[in-house]
């Protein structure tokens, strides 16, 4: 047997050859020429040794608070005269609301106030295109769970008993908890609509069934991916503080996007943007699921105006289940067209997304599923067809890696199969297709950058996969996966054409270096690592830097944390601001010491020359003197990604300024008597461009696969028939706990992204993507079954193995979100 | 009707007007302004109320306020001395187990009662000391090395962390 070293390098000599043949075949479709790829800073050839405090793992630097509990999160804090409000949720999932009476309610003592839908009737979305939501349910509830009152009272006790007074007719509706059935049903659950079709995405790249009908091998096969919950540790919470007398609102909420919050408010309150202040205090995670803004935010809002003091309103764990904005179910049905080399030729992907009672995010969910199938490996042609449709069931919205599940798990398993029909090694037939630098997919969407091959390498190499893949013991099984995901979108999703990144700073000997950047640390790092690039650029320590951030006041606008955008997007604006503060220091300095500005370099706290060691001064000094003669050193930076070209349904969505790569292997154990699935061992490799905090980015990584992991095996919303969540708390609903995890080998690849401000692109959603498809390959490779649908208990997989239908016989196959056989007695209600 | 509980919180006795049921968690975040034990599920799942009463790690969100009355109650507050760290503080921060944080006090004073307890616990044991914390942020994985840092006595001595 050849030894694991000559097959890698067989792998990668025949890599290499077929990727010349490759060349020469012309592409389908017309590529569209991108915009030239101009830096927004100039590019500095610095290796890694010569940064001060780029790349190295200093401590978060909120970690001291959030270790001491002096961290204060926005139920933790107290204001003058605050009172508590709660919500009642509609026991129904779908009908008419006929009558609702508040005066016993009302006339408990310490209640203050009591609202309903038609109080604070202005609809809003976090997409501009179907605003459908509303603060409270109005005349009509469309989910379980759906506010139909708020309560405020002197304290949160007393709010909750008077929402227990509230006695509320229903006039019920059938639910439509099937996303098939919804889709062609009659009854429409947002009125005036003619379907529950929430929207259709379509787009073509060449004659996908004309290639496929021509191709050597094809798979075809269909997946359903559950719909989970982000189920981030610390339940959303409100305080709305309206001064009556300035007339203007304070919201603090732990919301990633406070400016897209501040405007949704200010809509809803029918109030100037600007009188609206957004405060963030810190957030106790969010992995996409506070994006958007709750209804408490707009009822407390209402509210406190209302009485003219601060409202709290904090929602309880299941109340964070009823809001979900978080994983899409989605069945997909995929078609992969390969040439006997193991070229992938076209690619068709349709796509059903269960929506829930409301759009939000859910259109870019739907468009991007399409849209990360554009990468990570070459494919010249490329359909999608996807449908979102409206159930009355707690809407998805964006939760880590949004799109990147659902794809990833469709794409990986095909890959695997395909492998099979053509005889080759999964990792070789990946080696094959992936991209490189340079690499233009058939839509807009370029790679500038991309280490995807090293990544595979690296993991097959840590793993031994090609050893091991297909020949360890039955019921031992090693699966590979692999995925991307964007550094921020190139198009902003809000209808303006700023920058998307804005940063400024200010540097005086009264405060050190203060950045004021509208950025949100959703604890993923943000605030640590654009402290580390204006420390790196003005040669201060890091704790010499202040960052002003999540406070709509101080902060200028920004995009927000979403789509893995933080360190790519604000990064380069902070860069660019502490730039510009250097230019003019420099200029100062640069008289003092009697040389050219662009000769001086700062580091250390000391501005001395590159060419004379002789010249050098203390850089507070300079600081010192140009507030003499100047005054405060201000800079200020943005940033906009390129915008690519081209004309074609849902171009905005997928496109970015750079990709960040993951790839994966899964070992695993299957307990041939319970079905059980353990991970034993994880393996992974990113490619993150240069890493500005390395343990920080290990941390999103494990972080990241915990999640895919939780998704793979344990997670799912179990919905019954009448739209009841029956797991909205975390007794039900479990999520990985430290006895779940496997060890851990994950490697940071070498990288640096020139069109980065210091080399960095995303980790933040990458890792999340494959883990469901590793997981899948690796029980595939165990003991020989095939599974196509998350998550893989015990059940299903008992059931597998003694030939039966996974769901179970004696469950509805149609009932979605109904796979969890311990709850199969609800049926009968 | 509330009644007088007397608590006695990081050495500090404390009278407090609590419901008959209202919950520990409730009575150290409101009624004394303790807001690092957080509540996040509030039945008992997750961990993140954990608080050492009486040197042992329980969950105040599933504790009553009246029955805690004449017990050692230790909070997150509590581990601190004029701003010198616990080691297992310091572990956690400089190993970079924290993320958003809001687990953390309670895996903290997990940590801190199952090193109470156990000084020298094994991996397996350090996860199933832990397992009773969900944390979504981090995977466990900096946490669980942070925790056998301590063991491995690589903090013996606290001091006063800098952040560079």
């Amino acid at each position: 047997m050849r030894n694991e070293r000559d097959v890698q390098e067989q792998v990668l000599a025949d890599t290499a050859e077929l990727q010349e043949t490759r060349a020469e075949v012309q592409p389908v479709v017309q590529l569209r020429e991108l915009e030239p790829v101009v830096p927004d800073t100039v590019v500095e050839e610095q290796v890694e040794d010569e940064f001060a405090i780029v790349g190295k793992s200093i401590p978060r630097v909120e970690g001291f608070d959030k270790v001491t509990g002096r961290a204060m999160y926005t139920d933790d804090i107290d204001l003058h005269g605050l009172v508590y409000a709660q919500v009642l949720n509609s026991t129904i999932a779908h009908g008419y609301i006929r009558k609702i009476d508040t005066s016993k309610a009302e006339k408990l003592p310490g209640v203050l106030a009591v609202m309903t839908g038609q109080d604070c009737p202005t609809l809003y979305s976090v997409n501009e295109l179907t605003p459908t939501e509303s603060a409270l349910a109005i005349d009509k509830v469309r989910y379980f769970g759906e506010g139909v009152a708020a309560v405020v009272a002197l304290d949160e006790r007393t709010a909750a008993h008077a929402c227990r007074l509230i006695e509320v007719e229903y006039e019920e509706l059938p639910p439509l908890v099937n996303a098939w059935e919804a889709a062609k049903s009659n009854v429409m659950i947002h009125e005036g609509a003619d379907s529950n079709i929430n929207h259709h995405a379509e787009q073509a790249f060449g004659d996908v069934d004309d290639v496929i009908a021509r191709a050597d091998v094809v798979v075809e096969e269909t997946f359903y991916t559950s719909g989970t919950n982000c189920a981030f540790l610390e339940p959303q919470s409100v305080i709305a503080d309206y001064d009556p007398g300035a007339e203007k609102l304070t919201v603090y909420n732990c919301n990633q996007l406070p400016h897209m919050l501040q405007r949704t408010v200010a809509k809803v309150m029918d109030m100037p943007v600007e009188d609206i202040r957004v405060i963030v205090p810190h957030i106790g995670g969010a992995f996409g699921g506070k994006s958007e803004a709750t209804p408490s935010v707009l009822s407390a809002s209402y509210l406190s105006r209302k009485l003219g003091r601060p409202v709290k309103l904090t929602y309880g764990r299941d109340e964070v289940f009823f809001q979900n904005k978080s994983r899409h179910p989605c069945h997909l049905k995929m078609r992969l067209g390969f040439k006997k080399d193991g070229t992938l030729e076209a690619l068709d992907l349709s796509t059903l997304l269960d929506g829930g009672g409301h759009s939000g995010w859910g259109f870019v969910v739907l468009w991007f599923i399409g849209a990360l199938t554009q990468l990570p490996y070459k494919v010249p042609n490329i359909r999608y067809n996807g449908r979102r449709v409206y159930t009355n069931k707690p809407t998805p919205g964006a939760q880590r890696s949004f799109g990147g599940v659902q794809a990833r798990t469709a794409v990986e398993s095909c890959f695997d199969m395909a492998a099979e029909k053509l005889g080759m090694n999964p990792y070789q037939l990946r080696m094959i297709n992936a991209v490189e630098t340079g690499y233009k997919a058939p839509s807009v969407v370029e790679c500038r950058h991309s280490e995807f091959k090293k990544a595979l390498t690296s993991v097959a190499k840590r793993s031994g996969f090609v050893e091991k893949h297909g020949k360890l013991p039955h019921g031992r099984g090693i699966g590979m996966a692999a995925g991307h995901y964007s550094s921020g979108g190139a198009f902003l999703l809000y209808n303006s054409s700023r920058a998307h990144s804005t940063a400024n700073i200010r540097v005086d000997t009264e405060a050190g270096v203060t950045v004021f950047c509208g950025v949100t640390d959703l604890g993923q790092g943000s605030t640590t690592v654009m402290t580390q690039v204006a420390a790196e650029v003005l040669g201060v320590p890091v704790r010499k830097v202040n960052f002003i951030c999540q406070d709509t006041l101080l902060s200028p606008m920004d995009n927000g944390t979403m789509d893995s955008r933080a360190t790519y997007g604000a990064g380069h604006a902070v860069k660019n601001a502490a730039l510009d503060a250097k230019r003019k220091l420099l200029e100062v300095a640069g008289v003092q010491l009697g040389v050219r500005a662009e000769q001086l370099e700062c580091r250390d706290e000391t501005i001395y020359s590159i060419y004379d060691s002789k010249k050098t001064m203390s850089f507070w000094d300079a600081v010192w003197k140009y507030q003499d003669i100047v005054g405060t050193v201000f800079g200020t930076g943005d940033y906009t990604p390129p915008q690519p070209k081209g004309d074609y349904p849902g171009k905005i969505i997928g496109p970015s300024p750079a990709f960040g790569f993951t790839a994966q292997v899964a070992e695993v154990d299957v307990d041939l008597r319970t079905g059980q699935v353990k991970v034993l061992k994880y393996y992974e490799a990113t490619d993150c461009g240069k890493a500005i905090n390395p343990a920080s980015v290990e941390g999103q990584v494990e972080g990241g696969i915990s999640m895919g992991l939780g998704q793979a095996l344990i997670e799912e919303i179990v919905v019954d028939r009448k739209g009841r969540i029956m797991n909205a708390n975390f007794h039900d609903y479990k999520i990985p706990t430290t006895m779940d995890m496997p060890d851990m080998d994950t490697e940071i690849v070498d990288s640096y992204d020139h069109t980065s401000a210091y080399g960095g692109k995303e980790v933040g959603e990458a890792p999340t993507g494959p883990v469901c498809a590793a997981i899948l390959n690796a029980v595939y490779d165990a003991i020989g079954i095939r599974f196509k649908e998350l998550p893989l208990t015990p059940e299903k997989v008992f059931r597998a193995m003694r030939g039966e239908d996974p769901r179970g016989p004696e469950l509805e196959p149609n009932v979605i979100g109904f796979a969890n056989a311990n709850y199969k007695e609800f049926l009968e209600i | 009707m509330k009644q007088l509980v007397q608590l006695k919180v990081n050495g500090n006795t404390h009278d407090v007007m609590v419901s008959p049921n209202e919950t520990l968690a409730d009575a150290l975040r409101r009624g004394l302004g303790l807001t690092g034990t957080k509540i996040s599920c509030n039945q008992g799942d997750c961990g993140a109320c954990t608080v050492l009463i009486d040197g042992k790690s329980r969950l105040s969100c599933i504790t009553l306020a009246m029955s805690s009355q004449g017990k050692e109650i230790r909070t997150i507050e509590g581990l601190e001395t004029n701003g010198e760290l616990d080691p297992i503080q310091r572990a956690i921060l400089e190993k970079q187990g924290v993320q958003c944080g809001f687990c953390t006090p309670g895996i903290i004073m997990s940590a801190r009662g199952l090193l109470d307890e156990n000084p020298h616990p094994t991996r397996e044991e350090i996860k199933r000391g832990l397992s009773g914390n969900l944390c979504r942020c981090t995977g466990y994985t900096k946490i669980i090395e942070a925790v056998e840092a301590v063991r491995d006595a690589e903090y013996e001595k606290p001091r006063l962390v800098q952040v560079q």
